[in-house]
């Protein structure tokens, strides 16, 4: 079965596990624009960045017949320096348009601060006006609940924002009912240690349903698995649910999420 | 939506596991005890909270698990940010 990593950081992958990802029938991938372990010097490392997102990647993806979308913002950890930020910002409209750009991701907040939200807000205003969808990282751990009933409450203010057109990433279990329950795409990130396992998002999807719900891998630099999204189709196996709920798990939400941007061209896979 | 397993297939397939993961809590609540101070730290106290949910009735254990350890959420916070 064919499945989507809607939320992968292939620029920290090497190109391996593009091959091996495709072997496992991976399709298409989605790469947000996030941290990358270190704060960026300047503006400059942000540009080649998002160069990186928009013109090597897809390339990379596309020699082992994987489809790579990537989403283009400033990550949370790093929009404390509003000045810093806004700047960042204003590179953005020059990639938005960009052929395999699906929107502004991923935004949200870290630790939480008057300064974030500042940025948070600036990046929400961009994506309003130039009508793009959005993709939100929730904080870690102990932040997380705070984070998101943040991000939530500021989204529930803007009446510009079209909630299904909206994913609020790495939900946990004391997360995912409000994004679900105000009308939000709901990421499930498989990730050890501080996310979800495959276990326990198969739980999920058994207690939520399978609307509005996105599974990835969200692997980057750190510890984490380019085949997460296999290793939950394996769950759900294993717990004997039918291929058609793991297949709109895995497959056709993301391709329905990804298919409200404008840049989405997919290119489905032939079939026998 | 209903799991299609039995509850006594899923104790079945997840008894070992469930086994080791205490075995490794309690080998690390051990290892603990046994390094040298005393610890007196709040982690200590959540980590007490936890195993008391645990052992208690009701559903949505893992939810409740993890709003024990997160941070408050305080609905005025706009207000406070100035916004």
């Amino acid at each position: 079965m064919y499945f989507f990593d809607p939320h992968i950081h292939m620029a920290a992958r090497t190109t391996d596990d593009f091959a091996t990802m495709a072997k496992m029938d991976c399709l298409v991938v989605g790469e947000p624009a996030f941290w990358m372990g270190y704060d960026r010097s300047g503006t400059n490392s942000f540009y080649d960045y998002f160069r990186q997102l928009t013109e090597w990647e897809p390339k990379r993806a596309a020699n082992h017949g994987i489809q790579h979308y990537a989403w283009m913002g400033i990550n949370a950890k790093e929009a404390e320096d509003v000045g810093f930020a806004r700047e960042v910002i204003a590179l953005l409209p020059e990639f938005l348009d960009r052929p395999n750009v699906l929107g502004i991701g991923e935004i949200g907040l870290h630790k939480c601060t008057k300064n974030e939200v500042t940025t948070l807000l600036g990046l929400i205003d961009l994506a309003m006006a130039r009508e793009e969808q959005m993709l939100f990282h929730t904080p870690h751990l102990e932040d997380k609940y705070l984070g998101t009933r943040m991000i939530l409450d500021i989204l529930r203010a803007d009446s510009r924002v079209d909630r299904s057109r909206v994913c609020i990433d790495h939900c946990e279990e004391h997360t995912i009912r409000p994004a679900l329950e105000e009308g939000y795409w709901a990421g499930i990130t498989l990730y050890p240690t501080t996310k979800a396992t495959p276990q326990r998002a198969a739980d999920m999807i058994e207690v939520y349903g399978p609307e509005r719900i996105l599974v990835n891998s969200s692997a980057d630099w750190g510890p984490s698995d380019p085949l997460a999204v296999r290793r939950f189709m394996h769950e759900m196996r294993r717990r004997r649910h039918p291929e058609s709920l793991i297949r709109r798990i895995v497959y056709d939400n993301p391709l329905e999420f990804f298919r409200g941007s404008r840049n989405f061209r997919f290119v489905p896979p032939e079939q026998d | 939506m209903p799991i299609p397993l039995a509850a006594t297939e899923v104790l079945d397939r997840e008894f070992l596991t469930v086994r080791e993961k205490l075995l490794d809590l309690a080998a690390t609540l051990d290892r603990i005890d046994r390094a040298e101070g005393v610890v007196d730290d709040d982690r200590m106290e959540k980590i007490r909270q936890s195993l008391q949910l645990l052992i208690g009735d009701g559903p949505d254990r893992a939810q409740r698990l993890q709003r024990l350890f997160s941070l408050p959420y305080n609905e005025g916070w706009q207000a406070d940010f100035g916004l």
